[in-house]
């Protein structure tokens, strides 16, 4: 069974985990995602994937602790194993020299969008970066993205970081001055909507990485059907990348919530359990 | 659908032959007489009251004993030009087995099965028997009623499992060829234990987490339960089959990457892995499910012990389920043991049209399951939630037959009307996966995104690549997977022993 190498607390119910997958961190590319499972009681769910080492045979994410399945995960250690590690899958992100480009991400999305921001400054783009978080101490990863961005701006409802401002408003801001050929998007889904929203008008094709509930990650159940462009796509094999604006968001919030009672009953019943 | 018996090969005429001579064979002819073995009559499967089965998950038929299956097997008339054989997609030597079962040596018979079947325990489950080696047993002919073979395949097999460690047949030595099986589903087991026992080293590739592939995702614990299928695999673990778990081909690693790594064959068994909707309005809401997802959860995932275990599915008052095959028998008898009140099929043709099986559909209806013939749904309904409460249907008429040769359904005009529902199954088949073959250029795909493969040989038209199963046929049966997986297996033995192994070389 896969091995976890590393799992610690990044900022609060924010944390990294590191799994030897030596096939998978050969295989992957920005914009993948694995799909794991903490125990053998417990359920499959996608985790993008932050970053990974081929020589050391390593994939790493970064996840939000929110359901059962997550915190178990993050009770989890190194030399723990995992019954389910599987990927990478998913399409990977489209990586080319497009010009100018506007990475915006916050939560488990600075994790997620790593990969494709070093890709895409490694590709020749000129790179600004929307860092969104609530507060200054939810930030990670800051020196990360600082260091292939020529630009990079906080969006956060922290006054400290940036004023209060919306990740939309910090968009606008930027489609003032600049000539934007990309953007792309990573995070919680009302963040990626926001994006999306904002670029609309101006017409910049701005991609999202959808992160609707999966079970097997390979196009046989369709849990993660979601609609773009009017069509009926598979996130785990259509995408994770979507166009933003010709996703349904509705759709996409309405089906991320499918089991939001479930999933109390079944965090409250693990926090009985578990927690003094 | 059953293929059509044809005349069987010289070398198993030959083989059966050989059997049917045997003294035993001959002197158990004689007793009891053909027209007392005609007088017994079929003995009956037994099975839980429905009233019982339909609240919890466990085995539906129990069984039969030693003593009725030994009864059974003295029904059969042991012909001289039996059809039954040339009724089973992998020509087990029916006759031999069941007299050995008369002769209450039922190891030996297990034995017997396993020469060319090496899952019977499954087999004798969900094997469509009744279109297949019963359809074509001569007592049927004769009598009207076959000899229950599939039930008397399972008695052996679990006889056996029952019995203690079973028996390995006896292995070369390794040749050192190194085979890839993709996909631990019924094509890829029997594939892999068939070049495993011919001393190659085989490793299966799997998805999934747990061996089985339909088997495990699909078909439900109350009719294949899971110890059942655990015990065929570690048997073939036993024969030095290695399984990768978790591991995707196609994105894990590339067929390419594995041939890197020294593997010489390829059986891809990847199944039809990909659900069908129907594309009308309303499929996106919140508790239409895809029966491969809705499948996938309870009986991989155990959703049917939520929270015991984490994965949830919705347990529903009313629930539809789309389709008549198979699948949407498992779907609906789920729904109903996880509660609902009304548990409908929703199907477009006629009873008589439905592919699903006999002993299925009359299970489901012992269960109090609803039938809804020529009814086809045009539209799904929500709340304010995106959340499925309703669904409008149309009735249908039976037209001129289609290019199967089954009278097309056609809607009758104003016949619309919509009933509360808060869940669907959608059960209308599946298409095969096209996750790995998108990652082959220059594999040969068929219209219907099947891999096209030689039907002598199974083999694909990339060197050393086999496949078998849904992925070539679509949607088919388990048993028509193992056939071509038996096939494809004595292709790639030959392929290996005309090639130096990779580990020589």
């Amino acid at each position: 069974m896969p091995k976890i190498i590393a799992r610690r607390r990044l900022v609060p119910n924010l944390h990294l985990i590191e799994v030897e997958a030596p096939e998978t961190a050969r295989a992957a590319r920005p914009g993948q995602f694995v799909i794991l499972m903490a125990d053998e009681h417990g359920e499959r769910i996608p985790l993008s994937i932050a970053d990974w080492d081929a020589d050391k045979g390593t994939v790493t994410s970064v996840f939000l602790v929110i359901g059962s399945a997550t915190q178990k995960l993050a009770r989890l250690g190194a030399g723990d194993n995992l019954p389910v590690y599987v990927g990478p899958l998913g399409r990977p992100s489209e990586i080319t020299a497009f010009g100018t480009v506007v990475l915006a991400a916050g939560c488990y999305g600075l994790g997620a969008l790593w990969p494709t921001a070093r890709a895409l400054r490694a590709a020749g783009n000129r790179m600004i970066t929307i860092i969104d978080t609530k507060a200054s101490y939810l930030l990670y990863w800051d020196d990360r993205y600082r260091m292939v961005s020529d630009r990079s701006l906080f969006s956060s409802r922290d006054p400290g970081l940036s004023g209060g401002e919306f990740v939309s408003g910090k968009i606008g801001e930027i489609l003032k001055t600049e000539k934007i050929d990309r953007v792309i998007a990573v995070g919680c889904t009302s963040l990626m909507r926001a994006v999306a929203e904002a670029t609309r008008p101006a017409g910049i094709r701005t991609i999202v990485s959808l992160n609707p509930i999966m079970v097997d990650g390979t196009g046989m159940c369709g849990s993660c059907r979601c609609t773009a462009a009017g069509k009926t796509k598979f996130a785990c094999v259509d995408g994770p990348d979507f166009d933003g604006h010709q996703v349904d968001w509705d759709e996409l919030f309405r089906r991320r919530k499918s089991y939001f009672d479930e999933e109390i009953q079944s965090l409250c019943r693990w926090e009985r359990e578990n927690l003094p | 659908m059953a293929e059509k018996p044809m005349d069987l090969p010289s070398e198993l005429q030959e083989r059966l032959r050989a059997e049917f001579v045997r003294e035993w064979r001959r002197d158990l002819r004689k007793s009891p007489p053909v027209k007392d073995r005609m007088k017994i009559s079929r003995q009956p499967m037994p099975q839980r009251g429905a009233g019982e089965r339909s609240r919890d998950f466990r085995e539906v038929n129990r069984g039969l004993t030693a003593e009725t299956a030994m009864t059974e097997a003295r029904r059969c008339l042991d012909c001289a030009r039996p059809g039954c054989v040339a009724g089973c997609p992998v020509a087990i030597d029916i006759p031999s087995f069941v007299k050995l079962i008369e002769t209450g040596d039922f190891i030996a018979a297990a034995m017997k099965i396993k020469e060319t079947n090496a899952l019977p325990a499954i087999c004798g489950r969900v094997c469509p028997q009744e279109t297949q080696c019963e359809t074509v047993c001569n007592l049927k002919k004769a009598a009207g009623v076959p000899v229950a073979i599939g039930n008397l395949e399972r008695f052996v097999a679990d006889f056996e499992r029952n019995a203690g460690e079973v028996a390995l047949p006896s292995i070369p030595p390794p040749t050192g060829h190194r085979v890839a099986v993709i996909g631990a589903g019924p094509a890829g087991l029997t594939a892999a234990g068939e070049l495993a026992k011919r001393g190659h080293a085989v490793t299966i590739f799997e998805a999934l987490h747990e061996p089985g592939g339909v088997l495990i995702y699909g078909i439900p614990e109350f009719r294949l339960p899971k110890a059942i299928l655990k015990a065929e695999v570690d048997y073939l673990r036993r024969l030095g089959v290695e399984i990768r778990f978790n591991f995707v081909v196609g994105k894990t690693a590339a067929i390419e990457t594995l041939r890197e790594m020294g593997f010489e064959a390829f059986f891809i068994g990847t199944g039809a892995g990909l659900p069908n909707f129907m594309k009308i309005p309303g499929e996106n809401l919140v508790g239409v499910y895809s029966a491969n997802e809705y499948l996938t959860r309870v009986n991989l995932m155990r959703a049917y012990d939520f929270p015991n275990y984490d994965t949830p599915v919705f347990r529903a008052e009313n629930a539809a389920v789309i389709g008549g095959g198979n699948v949407a028998m498992d779907g609906v008898r789920i729904a109903r043991r996880l509660g609902a009140r009304r548990a409908m099929i929703i199907y477009r043709r006629s009873r008589h049209e439905m592919p699903a099986r006999e002993e299925e559909v009359a299970h489901a209806e012992e269960e109090g399951i609803e039938f809804h013939f020529l009814t086809v749904p045009i539209r799904y309904e929500g709340d304010a939630n995106g959340r499925l409460r309703s669904m409008t249907c149309l009735r249908m008429d039976l037209g001129e037959p289609d290019a199967s040769g089954r009278r097309r359904p056609v809607p009758v005009p104003g016949s619309e009307f919509t009933t509360p529902i808060d869940l669907a199954v959608v059960a209308i088949g599946q298409s095969p996966n096209p996750l790995l073959l998108e990652t082959m250029p220059g594999l040969k795909i068929g219209k219907w995104g099947t891999i096209e493969t030689d039907p002598v040989t199974m083999a694909a038209n990339l060197p050393g690549v086999y496949a078998g199963g849904d992925i070539i046929r679509g949607g088919a049966t388990v048993i028509l997977a193992m056939g071509d997986a038996r096939t494809a297996a004595a292709s790639i033995d030959a392929y290996l022993n005309s090639s130096v192994p990779s580990r020589i070389r």
